[in-house]
């Protein structure tokens, strides 16, 4: 038992630590490359994300939608399906809840709140939902449906917002939404920042996702389907509605995520759509390894990687594009665990690989 | 271990599930590396390190589950990686007249430009072996070669076998069938737990010792069972038409009845509709046409849940695929089918308690050999995992119980287990339904035999009037 | 009605369609080449992107947009490498280290376009010239349409017939299909799947690199930081579209690009209110449709997406 223990905690806890230091050692070397001090570029980085005035309340506001947004790839995960739409889903969540929360007034807070989140879970759920049915129904691959419905939701929403009598607000120079109403506004928590409860909510998720995976019979039908899809029909389980409700779970939470950022931070949506975050949310759930507790530390990561870097460019002329090279080497070193046995020579390093989505592997030969 | 096999040789390997001898022939074909100890061929040590090495020497091998791309043409695949070509270009013309000169000079008949999806299983491994040939081999390897064919193509199988040995080749056939090695054997190695405990001839040692070999210990060759006592009609199966994944017909009206306290077998050559057959009668696969009764009462339109919440049970022919999540715990396992229904549930909660205790139970009462509930089902031999599927089954008290291949990869003690399992049921007054490609299992367990070819029951038979011979030939579609 | 023609002017419009369609082209065959041999690439972007920097990187400080386009393919066959190493040699999830790829490559070319190349002011090494063949270019209709054109533009003409060919009826092609379809059936023939897969898989990124010189060498002479603006994916619709044939591929291309250019016509110069983002959907929509299946079934190889592990 104390091994199995151990090796647990090498797969959950070292491996991703080891990762991201040495996302960060790679990180240095194209700083290096550069023509800069990494020392002096990540020590911007760091005062960016944490010691700056009001840095590390911006660092949780950033961190919030990377919760909502990990949560919502590492569930999908559970039950073998790649969500990569978690962008798509992130966008149409948000128009949804915004139209909702710049329509209503004269509610008080305790109902307008609540019914854009509802919105923005809503319409995340059911844009999530078409790559759900269209795998359930016709075995189309959701990572290729969900690529294609990204592109299309960036489409919509820039539809939207651009067109008169939709969602276009009257009188702006640059295309955008109008404002939510103030009723709907997530309130800030930390005066003088921006701080807002959406990020109290998100914290929240992260339980009530642990036990809807671990505790209920929901969650289990779902890993049941992503372990097995053949034995789970056998049993009786519907593998085609499972995996349209987690996938309509999945995209809730994007949604969630989406709609989060325009009550608590934006207050309206523009045409333009800052595209990355459908990656970003999978390499946090790489990262948490699936887990939702795992969720958290990761999310944090990205949140401060994010707010940190435009102070580094500002300091040390280093674009911050360079948090992708580190976002993008963190990954390479959890999905491939050997890589760390390898240089850190942990004894009996975990051979096995991450176990993303469940596939159908040629019978083994006996 | 050590293992010498000679020219105009066929040498058997005998020995049970997951004894070893696939694993020593995928080493000699360079699929895997040993860990220790060296190989000689032609009484030259030699290093094999990948199946190209192997296939230098003269070493062909068909697998158990065939190494055909099902897309690609005959010819495509028996050249494949030995291509007839012009400077890089595929000579696709040369290619099919050399499978054709090949096929022609062995009697083994196919056709190079059909493609092997479009192929029966008997002509697929016709292909294999041709492949083989082709590469030049001497020494054949064929892996559980007959477990797909019926017992008219097995004939052909080994008048095949024997051709190529007296031409001088080496054969080396694996199985774990005892009739066939005193058939077709001039030498068998009984291999047990990666050990080879006895070389031998069909002259020297009888089955009943070389069952004894394989096993470790005297081994019970029947099955002891007392007369069925039939009662009402449990399951009955009417005008069933049921489409196979490529939409051909492959269940074609069929009918069937299975009463209870009686054990109905159907026996098949693999691919004739059984498992389309079971997964029909378990909601698993549309039928395009007729009914499902049980007890009376028509579920053709029900859930797969529903049919097992109204009393059937199934024991599904792919255990890894069907019967077991590998990654999930031995307990969670156990209540794969009822993980949402009080007591395992309330509400949306699941119970932990009370499924561990279901659990214990289980593992006690089928001897599921497991250090605690919690463990995963992969950490468990394949007869632990195969007890399992069978108490999940029988644990929930079904009316009918739908067993497909219920022991197959299974080790003799377990298959032993699971035979009084099914037959204690039965005297109890479960409808079982047992679908076997092993044509033994079904004799000896079942009341009643119901033979399928391609679709079609051509005859059902009381089992004291089923012999091998007559089924056989009914297996092969000779009405 | 002449009127109207002469205001579509259809030999520019399937002109540049063509010559739009060239990189979807070129990284579509990529695409191809890595899955049929049974690796998932959904690093095109990435790879046009890292391709596309380089190769005009490369240009810029040589002078000469050859050189560039040379880097350009090398710099796609080196992190194409990255994707082989990871996903066959590592067994990475090849959605994942694809992923992975395609978030590198925004961050070496972001990172170092802003130190190297945004605040250089001298003059940049242009685009590849125009040639037209001799005598063919001077056939009306068809001379301007495919003999008036740049390099990446004829190199993607040609590069369809030698993919097909290759694919279709060489000993690798073969090969490259059966490790794709059957890897282990394969190994026991005798083929090592690592060797066909590597190949491939850097084969892909030779072809998406040229696809990338394209943006930066051909198209405008200059890199923009993500100007290859998700065209990697439309590639990937077009390879799947096109059911992993380069003819195949060339079709849904120049219908994608042709689909985009019709309505930018129709919006600017007739001034028909068809929202542009609907026109924009439409490879997206019809991507979905397809592997949906309801336009005959696009069968991607069958053992493509599973790492393979000897033994």
């Amino acid at each position: 038992m104390a091994a199995a223990w151990r090796g647990r905690v090498v797969t959950t806890v070292l491996v991703p630590l080891v990762s991201v230091v040495c996302g960060f050692l790679v990180g240095a070397i194209a700083i290096v490359a550069a023509g800069a001090d990494p020392l002096v570029a990540y020590g911007a980085l760091f005062a960016g994300a944490f010691t700056n005035h009001n840095a590390l309340a911006e660092t949780l506001v950033s961190t919030t939608p990377y919760l909502g947004l990990g949560l919502a790839v590492a569930l999908g995960f559970r039950a073998g399906l790649f969500n990569i739409g978690a962008e798509g889903q992130f966008y149409i969540g948000s128009l949804a809840g915004t139209f909702v929360a710049y329509s209503i007034h004269g509610l008080p807070p305790v109902l307008e709140v609540p019914l854009g989140l509802i919105a923005g879970m809503a319409g995340g759920a059911l844009w999530a939902s078409i790559a759900g049915g269209l795998k359930a129904r016709f075995g189309a691959h959701e990572v290729i449906t969900t690529i294609m419905l990204n592109y299309v939701s960036f489409l919509v929403a820039s539809y939207l917002v651009d067109t008169k009598g939709l969602m276009l607000a009257p009188d702006v120079s640059t295309p955008r939404t109008p404002d939510v109403d103030p009723s709907a506004v997530l309130p800030v928590i930390l005066a003088g920042s921006r701080l807002h409860v959406g990020f109290i909510l998100a914290l929240l998720a992260v339980p009530v996702v642990w036990f809807l995976i671990e505790r209920t019979t929901i969650g289990f039908r779902l890993r049941a389907v992503g372990f097995s899809q053949g034995a789970a029909r056998a049993a009786g389980i519907s593998v085609g509605r499972t995996i349209v409700l987690t996938m309509a779970l999945s995209g809730a939470l994007a949604g969630f995520a989406g709609i989060v950022e325009v009550l608590g931070v934006n207050y309206h949506m523009t045409d333009t759509v800052a595209a990355g975050y459908g990656f970003d949310a999978i390499a946090v759930a790489l990262l948490a390894r699936s887990n939702p507790w795992g969720v958290l530390p990761a999310a944090f990561l990205f949140g401060a990687l994010h707010n940190g870097a435009g102070f580094m460019q500002l300091e040390t002329q280093i674009s911050s594009d360079l948090i992708s090279i580190v976002q993008a080497s963190v990954i390479i070193f959890v999905a491939a665990p050997v890589i760390v046995g390898w240089l850190f020579r942990l004894r009996r390093a975990p051979a096995e690989t991450v176990h993303i989505t469940q596939r159908e592997v040629d019978a083994p030969v006996t | 271990m050590d293992l010498d096999v000679s020219w105009r040789q066929v040498h058997a390997l005998l020995g049970e599930n997951g004894a070893g001898k696939s694993t020593l022939m995928n080493v000699v074909y360079g699929l895997l590396r040993p860990d220790a100890g060296e190989i000689s061929f032609d009484g030259q040590r030699v290093e094999i390190r990948s199946p190209l090495d192997a296939i230098r020497l003269g070493i062909g091998m068909v697998h158990q589950h065939f190494m055909l791309i099902p897309p690609l043409t005959v010819a495509e695949n028996i050249v494949l990686g030995h291509e007839i070509a012009n400077r890089g270009v595929i000579d696709l013309a040369g290619a099919s007249s050399r499978v054709h000169e090949l096929s022609q000079r062995f009697g083994l008949d196919v056709n190079p430009r059909e493609r092997i999806a479009d192929l029966s299983v008997g002509t697929q491994q016709r292909v294999e072996i041709l492949k083989a040939l082709y590469r030049g081999a001497r020494l054949l390897i064929l892996d559980e070669p007959t477990a797909v064919l019926t017992p008219q193509e097995i004939d052909g199988l080994f008048a095949i076998v024997r051709a190529l040995v007296a031409e001088g080749n080496a054969v080396i056939f694996i199985t774990h069938k005892l009739a066939e090695v005193a058939q077709i054997a001039d030498v068998i190695t009984v291999m047990r737990r990666g050990q080879v405990v006895a070389t031998t001839t069909p002259k020297e040692s009888s089955s009943a010792d070389l069952a004894r070999m394989m096993v470790g210990r005297p081994v019970l060759l029947r099955v002891e069972k007392k007369p069925a006592e039939p009662g009402a009609r449990s399951l009955a199966v009417e005008d069933l038409v049921v489409l196979d994944d490529r939409r051909h017909v492959a269940v074609d009206k069929v009918n069937l009845e299975v009463r209870a306290g009686e054990i109905v077998g159907i026996a098949g050559v693999e691919g004739n509709g059984q498992n389309e057959l079971v997964e029909a009668i378990m909601g698993l696969r549309p039928m395009k046409g007729g009914r499902v009764l049980l007890e009376g009462h028509e579920i053709g339109r029900a859930t797969t849940r529903s049919r097992l919440h109204r009393g059937l049970g199934l024991i599904p022919p792919d255990r890894h695929r069907m019967g077991v999540v590998l990654e999930l715990s031995v307990a969670d396992n156990l209540v794969l089918d009822d993980y949402d229904r009080p007591p395992f549930a309330r509400w949306l909660v699941r119970q932990f308690s009370a499924i561990r205790e279901y659990a214990e139970r289980l593992i006690k009462t089928f001897d599921i050999r497991v250090q605690n509930p919690e463990q995963p089902v992969s950490s468990l031999s394949g007869g632990n995992q195969q007890k399992l599927v069978v108490a999940r089954q029988l644990g929930t008290l079904p009316k009918v119980l739908i067993a497909s291949q219920p022991t197959r990869g299974v080790d003799v003690g377990s298959i032993e287990f699971i035979h009084r399992q099914i037959v204690s049921e039965r005297d109890r007054g479960l409808a079982v339904l047992l679908v076997s490609s092993e044509l033994d299992e079904v004799l000896s367990l079942a009341d009643r035999v119901a033979v399928i070819y391609r679709g079609h029951i051509v005859a059902v038979i009381d089992a004291k009037d089923a012999d091998r011979e007559r089924v056989g030939l009914l297996m092969a579609g000779a009405a | 009605m002449t009127d109207f023609l002469s205001q579509l002017d259809p030999v520019s419009l399937l002109s540049i369609t063509l010559i739009t369609a060239t990189p979807l082209v070129l990284a579509a065959m990529g695409g191809m080449m890595c899955e049929r041999s049974g690796v998932v690439n959904i690093a095109l972007e990435g790879i046009m992107l890292t391709g596309a920097f380089i190769g005009y990187g490369v240009a810029f400080f040589t002078h000469s947009v050859w050189i560039g386009l040379a880097a350009a393919i090398v710099s796609g066959m080196l992190i194409a490498t990255l994707h082989a190493v990871l996903s066959i040699s590592f067994l990475v999830d090849q959605i994942v280290s694809g992923m992975v790829i395609n978030i590198l490559a925004v961050g070496i070319t972001g990172v170092f376009y802003r130190t190297y190349l945004e605040s250089a002011t001298t003059v940049g090494p242009g685009t590849f010239p125009h040639w037209d063949v001799p005598v063919l270019s001077a056939i009306p209709v068809i001379g301007p349409i495919f003999f008036q054109n740049q390099f990446v533009t004829y190199a993607m003409l040609i590069l369809i017939f030698v993919v097909h060919f290759i694919l279709f009826r060489t000993v690798w092609g073969l090969r490259t299909r059966a490790c794709g379809e059957h890897p282990r059936a394969a190994e026991t023939a005798g083929i090592n799947v690592y060797f066909v897969r590597y190949v491939n898989v850097i084969a892909s990124g030779a072809l998406a690199g040229l696809g990338g010189a394209y943006f930066s060498l051909q198209q405008i002479g200059n890199f923009l930081p993500n100007m290859t603006g998700g065209r990697g994916y439309i590639a990937l619709a077009a390879m799947i579209f096109g059911k992993w044939t380069p003819l195949g591929a060339f079709a849904a291309s120049l219908l994608f690009s042709g689909s985009d250019q019709v309505g930018s016509r129709l919006q600017s110069v007739f001034h028909v209110p068809i929202p542009l983002q609907f026109l924009g959907m439409i490879p997206y929509v019809l991507t979905i449709i397809v592997v949906a299946g309801a336009m005959g079934r696009a069968v991607a190889p069958a053992a493509v997406g599973i790492p393979y592990k000897k033994g």
